[in-house]
């Protein structure tokens, strides 16, 4: 039997005649929505039939030489450069989110001072980051071009945007828990730790899933402070990350095609980052 | 005997007043319901008698509270008087986790650490809760899946397993269907056995149904405590003749 509560197109078309406005309007959105969409799927589609027919084996090999543009070592950079970035951001943004949203009381002067900095510091250009991490980590400090500096530079850059989305996600967890808890006897760490953090991982998992976006895309920070070098280097060596290495190979204009395959392999890898962490959080929500 | 005795307590939030002088004695086991209508104070004197309102910004509190002739303000932990008063709130609060870990966070928090006596706990406050056969075979299972009344009493035995001696109840079946209602309803007299139990209730008929004594609250102060037969049947103040009958409120 044909369902009552649908509408064929026909029906919509006409309904539209009595309605020019919301006409305009339906295809308005219609457009917006496509044009999004298309845009997108031209990218990948555009870097997908570039950079698949270049993606050899070789490519994949340990060393870098000026006949095989290989982008192991930059892969394996960038794995490097995210863990240790996240290991140092992470924690201090989440325990500061802590602090703001638990401890701290509301409409504390200084809490909105930095709330406004926070704000501030995710707004700049990752350029100056980069320039600042120059001049300290690099310079001042004695670090020279390193995985270190690089990964310092880009732990502050992140910083203020995991603190921003766990102070979201610590806001959201309902207040009911939190009387819930202290109403049986539990103290405040307590609380927090059992109960509100582990309600408010998905919100911390989505700000966190950002920073990884941030750092894999990075560049400007990155030329600045971890150098150019296509190696795997100890902590304080010099080498690039898989978005430094693009820029590399494209700058010149010699090594456009292994330019194109390191691309897929960059969008492979946030596609998978993104899942796995997808992944995690519903496992956890569901807990 | 007098489990817990309140004298000249004043509550302030900033600079308004919300309980005005307050002179009570709550005696043990038996249940003892607070009514009146909205915004006249009664659940905030119910969240006096835990400390709950230390957590509210501005909220200042004089007099004196006492529980076991010990004043709750100075001479017990705040974390111990809550363990010793438990509270069950107006809507339904079970912690985003499994049914077994809601009802052992309190008793863990306490020390309990032994597995064999975890279950144990659990099972005896699920049961003295009233909801054991619906949830004996899914303690593992998130506690968000349970309906609105299991929910509550899910956390009436979240309060029990961390044997309390008072328990606070802010109108815990006001969220709830006429069923779910009855079922804590007679719960709440099952309980009073074991339990000093103190209800802030919006429906007469309710206090009526199940206190032994009924305070009448207008304006952050109490106009009459009383015997619950006695209030309802021949109240002293016209004001609680007025409320009862349905003149207002």
């Amino acid at each position: 039997m044909e369902a009552i509560n649908t509408q064929s197109f026909m029906s919509k078309l006409k309904s539209f005649k009595s309605n020019p406005f919301s006409a305009i309007l339906f295809i308005l959105v219609m457009f917006a929505t496509t044009v999004t969409f298309l845009t997108l799927v031209f990218l990948v589609g555009y870097i997908l039939v570039k950079g698949i027919p270049n993606i050899t084996w070789k490519l994949f090999e340990w060393k870098y030489t000026t006949e095989n543009a290989s982008l192991m070592p930059s892969l394996i950079n960038t794995i490097v450069m995210t863990a240790i970035s996240l290991l140092i951001a992470t924690p201090i943004g989440i325990f500061s989110a802590v602090y703001l949203v638990e401890y701290a009381k509301r409409g504390n002067k200084i809490v909105g001072l930095i709330r406004v900095t926070a704000e501030t510091l995710s707004g700049i250009p990752s350029i100056v980051y980069g320039l600042f991490g120059f001049l300290f980590f690099v310079t001042t400090l004695k670090w020279g071009y390193s995985m270190l500096a690089g990964a310092f530079t880009l732990a502050i850059m992140i910083l203020p945007l995991i603190m921003r989305t766990t102070e979201e996600a610590l806001k959201a967890v309902p207040d009911v828990y939190r009387e819930g808890s202290f109403g049986l006897g539990a103290g405040k760490l307590r609380t927090v730790f059992v109960i509100v953090l582990p309600a408010a991982v998905p919100g911390i998992l989505a700000g966190v899933i950002l920073a990884i976006g941030r750092i894999v895309g990075e560049t400007a920070a990155l030329i600045y402070t971890a150098g150019t070098i296509a190696q795997i280097p100890d902590l304080m060596g010099s080498g690039s990350t898989l978005s430094v290495h693009m820029y590399n190979l494209s700058k010149e204009g010699l090594y456009m095609n292994q330019s194109y395959a390191t691309a897929v392999i960059l969008l492979i890898i946030v596609v998978v980052i993104n899942s796995i962490s997808g992944f995690i959080a519903k496992k956890i929500a569901k807990e | 005997m007098n489990k817990i005795v309140i004298e000249n307590l004043d509550l302030y939030y900033k600079d308004f007043k919300a309980l005005k002088n307050v002179n009570l004695t709550i005696p043990e086991k038996e249940i003892i319901a607070f009514i009146g209508p909205s915004g006249c104070g009664k659940s905030t004197l119910l969240k006096s008698l835990n400390r709950m309102n230390d957590l509210v910004e501005g909220c200042r509190i004089t007099g004196l509270v006492t529980l076991d002739n010990k004043n709750i303000y100075t001479d017990i932990e705040i974390n111990m008087l809550r363990k010793r008063v438990g509270m069950v709130f107006q809507k339904p609060n079970p912690f985003p986790m499994s049914i077994y870990d809601n009802i052992a966070y309190g008793p863990r928090t306490h020390g309990v650490k032994s597995k064999a006596k975890l279950d144990d706990i659990i099972e005896k406050s699920l049961r003295d809760a009233a909801i054991w056969e619906e949830v004996k075979d899914r303690l593992k299972k998130s506690a968000l899946g349970l309906s609105g009344g299991q929910q509550q009493r899910l956390c009436i035995a979240r309060a029990l397993a961390v044997q309390p001696e008072v328990l606070l109840m802010d109108e815990p079946t006001s969220a709830l269907d006429p069923i779910s209602t009855s079922k804590i309803e007679d719960l709440a007299v099952e309980l009073k056995k074991d339990y000093t139990i103190v209800m802030v209730t919006h429906n007469m008929q309710q206090a009526a149904r199940i206190s032994d004594k009924t305070a009448f609250f207008l304006l952050g102060e109490v106009i009459e405590y009383n015997e619950t037969e006695k209030l309802f049947s021949m109240p002293k103040d016209k004001r609680t003749e007025d409320y009862i009958t349905g003149r207002f409120g």
